[in-house]
């Protein structure tokens, strides 16, 4: 069979979300802190400015030639605008401090942050501004908002935020409130700057961590009220959550695409989300540290085979961050086993073959 | 949840009439906690719900069997901390089930590599409980066993967390004894590490 003519990453990743098969598999390595290698500069210098974010991700793009750019800095940058505590480490990403809500009563007195008065997201917003004006229309830019049921893990702890869930129904729904009208401002402010889609990072809606009888009743509802006033497309990321058992349900929240956990069998989720949802993901950005070339080239082939066929599906890690630890030749290696296992039409006994 | 310890207390006070606490820790609530443990690892329950039963279950026991009580188990001598990160569920969901399965023991909190090795070297603890979110805070942990082993203190150490979770050869990796990746595989290393037949 011929090979398909060669599209841009905005092209394969298009034809990919209509459940299309482009003319490869495309990959997105979601890389953040990796660009202050490339740049030279500390974790805390690196996203001090958005230049330096929009230089690292360039780098990125042009060194392991992958299919998006990520307009996403950490998660804590929404926390440090709620007033929040953000903890920088020279080998990771930046991590939450002591959660800012010190009482169930502080809810009622919240207000969501104003992102125009927000230094730290409109650095994030000037970042994506550019990246959108480079990428000319050629490759995705990424915006992230972590989700209104999700972010009261950084914001007040995730024992206390699960006594609120489970002990004050009414509490957790002004919270609910509360976050929902911040997280819709900021996913639009982000698609205003030239964000293509945004990545809807709700982990806590994951059956790994919440019953589903009990998601219905509140992540999902908090998704469908969210994701139904984001202007642009969206993805739901479970970051190492398992997917499979509310697949149907995220499908109705109005997420395009879901983000999924390298220990779940890939076949069963590609089966649920056949022509509905595309899968992103599922390699386990952990392993990946040590990985050799062969090992990195057994996992693509073995994540090609099951998710790819019939398109629907973008190589990624399992957590929607890759580690700092992951080094650059395993990137390479990556990318170049895309290059050579990912072209369509696709083997589907790939991961059998020598 | 409410109801839940209600019904929780009425079992334990059946229990209660024939005297001490302690059969219906070992005949109820270590059996629940593992069952629920290992459900979640199974995917058969969530982490909200081992969250829930554990703190249930510590609560009630807090009330029959307090931390001064002789009958708590304090053999083996453990501490249980959260290192570097500020997410500190798991640590909570371990300490609970431990506590509610009648043993004794320190929390350290949130601690960095320093004070966690000055912490245990002082209490001189036999087994100590590390658990951690994110990759980086795991990779800590071979630090915590080298300025451990320099003093030349013999703890145990046992880790848990996401990190370990993903990637089984890791705990080797960072110098840990053991590795639990629910909070039952904690009871059975609390119990291995007291001499039990685990």
């Amino acid at each position: 069979m011929m090979s398909k003519e060669k599209m841009t990453s905005m092209q394969r990743v298009l034809t990919t979300l209509e459940h299309k098969e482009p003319d490869r598999v495309p990959l997105f390595l979601l890389l953040t802190t990796h660009g202050a290698k490339e740049l030279g500069l500390s974790i805390k210098d690196y996203f001090s400015s958005a230049a330096n974010v929009v230089e690292g991700q360039l780098r990125l793009l042009q060194k392991y030639k992958h299919d998006c750019l990520l307009g996403f800095f950490y998660a804590p940058a929404e926390i440090e605008a709620w007033g929040g505590e953000v903890i920088y480490y020279d080998d990771g990403p930046p991590n939450s401090g002591r959660p800012f809500i010190g009482s169930n009563a502080e809810i009622d007195r919240l207000s969501p942050p104003k992102i125009k008065e927000t230094p730290v997201l409109q650095n994030i917003l000037a970042a994506i501004r550019l990246l959108h004006q480079k990428s000319a229309g050629k490759t995705p830019v990424l915006g992230v908002a972590v989700s209104p049921f999700s972010v009261p893990v950084m914001q007040m702890g995730f024992d206390a935020y699960l006594d609120l869930i489970y002990g004050q129904p009414q509490l957790f729904e002004r919270l609910m409130e509360i976050n929902e009208a911040f997280c819709v401002d900021w996913a639009n402010a982000q698609l205003e700057a030239g964000a293509t889609a945004i990545c809807y990072f709700d982990p806590v809606s994951s059956p790994t961590i919440i019953p589903r009888d009990d998601y219905l009743t509140t992540g999902y509802l908090v998704a469908k009220r969210t994701i139904n006033r984001i202007n642009g497309p969206v993805a739901t990321h479970l970051a190492s959550g398992i997917a499979l058992p509310i697949i149907d349900d995220i499908v109705e929240t109005g997420s395009g695409a879901v983000g999924i956990s390298a220990s779940e069998d890939l076949a069963k989720i590609k089966e649920a989300c056949r022509g509905k949802l595309t899968i992103i993901g599922n390699l386990n950005g952990i392993e990946m540290a040590r990985w050799n070339e062969q090992e990195t080239a057994a996992a693509v082939k073995a994540a090609i085979a099951k998710g790819a066929p019939g398109g629907g599906f973008i190589l990624a890690d399992n957590h929607g961050e890759i580690p700092w630890q992951v080094p650059g030749d395993v990137l390479l290696a990556l990318s170049e086993a895309v290059r050579t296992h990912g072209c369509y039409p696709i083997d589907r006994e790939l991961d059998k073959n020598e | 949840m409410a109801s839940n310890a209600e019904s929780a207390e009425k079992i334990m006070l059946e229990y209660k009439k024939q005297g001490s606490p302690l059969p219906f820790v070992e005949e109820v609530l270590v059996k629940v906690l593992d069952s629920i443990g290992s459900g979640w690892e199974k995917g058969d329950y969530a982490l909200s719900q081992v969250y829930m039963s554990g703190r249930i279950c510590e609560d009630l026991l807090d009330k029959y069997l307090p931390d001064e009580s002789e009958q708590r188990k304090n053999k083996p001598k453990m501490s249980i901390a959260l290192l570097n990160d500020y997410h500190s569920l798991g640590k909570k969901i371990v300490y609970s089930t431990l506590r509610a399965s009648g043993y004794h023991l320190h929390d350290y909190g949130r601690v960095e590599v320093e004070d966690l090795v000055e912490n245990i070297m002082e209490d001189q603890v036999e087994l100590v409980l590390i658990s951690v979110l994110m990759f980086p805070s795991a990779l800590q942990v071979k630090n915590v066993v080298n300025k451990l082993a320099d003093y030349g203190c013999n703890v145990k150490i046992a880790v848990g967390g996401a990190p370990f979770r993903l990637d089984h050869r890791l705990w080797r990796e960072v110098g840990a004894d053991a590795v639990g990746y629910t909070a039952a595989d904690a009871l059975h290393i609390a119990k291995s590490f007291a001499g039990g037949t685990e």
